[in-house]
């Protein structure tokens, strides 16, 4: 029993950082119809600048979990503004190019100056050790990750359904002409959003800094993961993006526990997972039917 | 790309309903005169490349041909076609390997082999369109990837197939120059099919459907079927580049199957002009030709490159070049009239 609630916390653990990709995506996608490829890349360099300004300006977690988000928000923003928005007018596909460019790139300046290997990423002394939650110890820093991201994922929520700017956001998400009908500047709100998007994959990214090898390519194989979890969850729906982000990461933590002896069962689950809704329901757990093709 | 015809993102649209329609119309003469140009080219492009670039070229346009038969003719971007290219590398690799087959026999094999694939997954993929199409099509390239990566006892991992052999009836093979000869017709073979699959009455259903889903299947077409049935074609010749690409290389890695791969056959595309068919040959031709050059000279950062033309292809020539030729041919016909 103790084993089975430690595979569950596990799986929660990484389902946190699937759901804090799923999440910016699914924000993104819903306010600019884009699906962001580089969001793996932007994780990458969360993970990357957090190490960056601690070995080599010696900024502590606490502030690079700050700065680092930030940041990548503005250049998200930036980004936005120059290139992505040009391509919003046209077939979605042609924005998943661009960023998969993006991609590319980013990846390769940071290969290009710190190498392809990992580094290590101290966790910060606040949150080593573990704590008894009773039942079984567990590392602090990973109890510390659950909770932050369970925490962001309500604040997001209290934020789209309880604020004017979350109403705004949603309207403009449902039903972008009528919303503009009603005399709301839509335009306005699109770039923010993606920065904020941005952000969270920014923040997941100093988030996994201490618990995963820190090198160039760990976003790029994370992110097609997260695509198919948002396959399963319904991209158009924020809380079915969440939801499934969570549960695959159960998934894959109960597979890799019961099924040791076949490392692939883990690996491949959340394709096979995929695999079932789009039989079952293919606009996704959550997702609303597309117009018929 | 499935979208209804009237929506601000078709308007936009930068695929004319068919690039090759203007060639098409344009007087007989200069489709026998590129035609021609295309043959002398592929019949001396080893005398002028270095003939294992020349090898790729040919390979990759197999590949490029494969993705636009479905992107430009279909409207489904495939975002996962490294699973087919990879998946008949290693077949094939395989079956050169431990059957001692002629070289055509192993690479028909492979290519057999992705087309299989190509049912499963289609089946799948074929439920969503436009973007979420990309998106599962990437996610079950990577499944293959996973697999492929831990079943090491066949594909040896990360060392990969090492000495692929090209044998056919006691011929020495081993100069790439003799290589791109046999390999040569095998290629006009798969482009030829493409050519003919698209201008097929079937290929027009599939245009129907690309241009207007919804009067597609109310004409009665079963729209599935149609896209399933061009998924496993495009996955056939797909394989048939992979194969040979194998036979190319004389050794398969893991790189057969990665993202990137497939990322890279859909940018060779949209440079050669979505929907004209040779485009992505004259693509796959830049592409490989560039890539060679760049590693050649030393330069480590190819995917700045790679990546820098996807940004700038996507920004700025979203036509691509036989889009764009065609455009202008188009403009002159109609000066002239």
């Amino acid at each position: 029993m103790t084993g089975f609630l430690q595979n569950t916390f596990n799986g929660l653990v990484s389902g946190a950082f699937y759901a804090l990709l799923a999440l910016g995506l699914a924000v993104i996608f819903g306010m600019l119809r884009v699906v962001n490829f580089a969001h793996g890349a932007f994780y990458m360099l969360g993970a990357f600048g957090a190490y960056v300004l601690l070995s080599e300006a010696g900024v502590p977690f606490w502030a690079a979990l700050v700065v680092m988000p930030v940041a990548l928000g503005l250049l998200g923003m930036a980004l936005e503004r120059a290139v992505i928005h040009r391509l919003t007018r046209l077939d979605p596909l042609y924005n998943f190019l661009l960023t998969f460019g993006l991609t590319l790139i980013l990846q390769d300046l940071v290969k290009n100056r710190y190498g392809v290997q990992s580094s290590p990423y101290a966790t910060p002394a606040e949150l080593s050790g573990s704590l008894d939650l009773g039942l079984f110890d567990f590392p602090t820093y990973r109890v510390f990750i659950l909770g932050f991201t369970v925490l962001l994922c309500v604040a997001v929520w209290w934020v789209l359904s309880r604020t004017r700017v979350g109403l705004v956001v949603r309207a403009a998400t449902e039903r972008p002409e009528l919303t503009r009908a009603f005399g709301i500047d839509v335009g306005r709100w699109v770039t923010p959003v993606f920065g904020f998007g941005i952000g969270l994959a920014g923040l997941a990214g100093v988030l996994a800094a201490p618990m995963r090898a820190v090198n160039p390519l760990m976003g790029a194989d994370l992110i097609i993961v997260v695509f198919a979890v948002v396959v399963i969850g319904g991209l158009g729906s924020i809380f079915g993006s969440v939801a499934a982000g969570f549960g695959i990461g159960l998934v894959q933590a109960w597979g890799e526990a019961y099924l040791s002896d076949f490392p692939i069962v883990s690996q491949t689950a959340v394709f096979v997972v995929m695999a079932v809704v789009l039989l079952w329901r293919p606009a996704g757990l959550f997702g609303r039917e597309e117009a018929p093709a | 790309m499935t979208s209804a015809v009237d929506t601000p993102a078709d308007a936009a649209r930068p695929t004319p309903p068919s690039a090759l329609a203007a060639v098409a119309r344009a007087p007989g003469r200069i489709r026998y005169a590129l035609l021609a140009v295309a043959v002398v080219a592929a019949l001396w492009l080893p005398n002028g490349l270095y003939p294992a670039v020349a090898v790729d070229i040919l390979c990759w346009a197999l590949f490029a041909v494969s993705v636009d038969l479905l992107l430009g003719f279909t409207g489904l971007m495939s975002f996962g076609h490294a699973a087919f290219w990879g998946t008949s590398a290693y077949v094939t690799g395989l079956v050169a390997i431990h059957a001692g087959l002629p070289f055509p026999v192993a690479v028909l094999v492979g290519a057999l082999a992705s087309a299989a694939l190509a049912v499963p997954i289609g089946h799948l993929a074929v439920k969503r369109t436009g973007i979420y199409f990309a998106m599962v099509t990437l996610a079950f390239a990577q499944m293959v990837y996973y697999v492929a990566n831990e079943w090491r006892s066949v594909t040896r991992g990360e060392n990969g197939l090492q000495g692929v052999p090209r044998s056919l009836f006691g011929l020495d093979l081993t100069d790439d120059y003799y290589f791109y000869y046999a390999i040569l017709p095998i290629v006009a073979f798969g482009l030829a099919a493409a050519w003919r699959i698209v201008h097929s009455p079937f290929g027009r259903v599939l245009v129907g459907i690309r241009d207007n889903p919804a009067r597609a299947r109310a004409l009665g077409y079963p729209v599935h079927r149609y896209k399933l049935t061009a998924f496993v074609l495009s996955g056939f010749l797909a394989g048939l580049g992979g194969g040979l690409f194998a036979l190319g290389h004389r050794f398969v890695s893991l790189d057969v199957l990665h993202w990137t791969t497939s990322g890279k056959a859909v940018i060779v595309v949209v440079l050669g002009g979505i929907g004209t068919l040779w485009g992505g040959v004259l693509g796959a031709g830049i592409v490989v030709r560039l890539e060679d050059w760049l590693s050649f000279s030393g330069f480590e950062a190819i995917g700045l490159v790679t990546g820098g033309i996807f940004v700038l292809v996507v920004l700025l020539f979203r036509r691509g070049i036989w889009g764009s030729a065609a455009l202008v041919l188009r403009r002159l016909a109609a000066r002239r009239r």
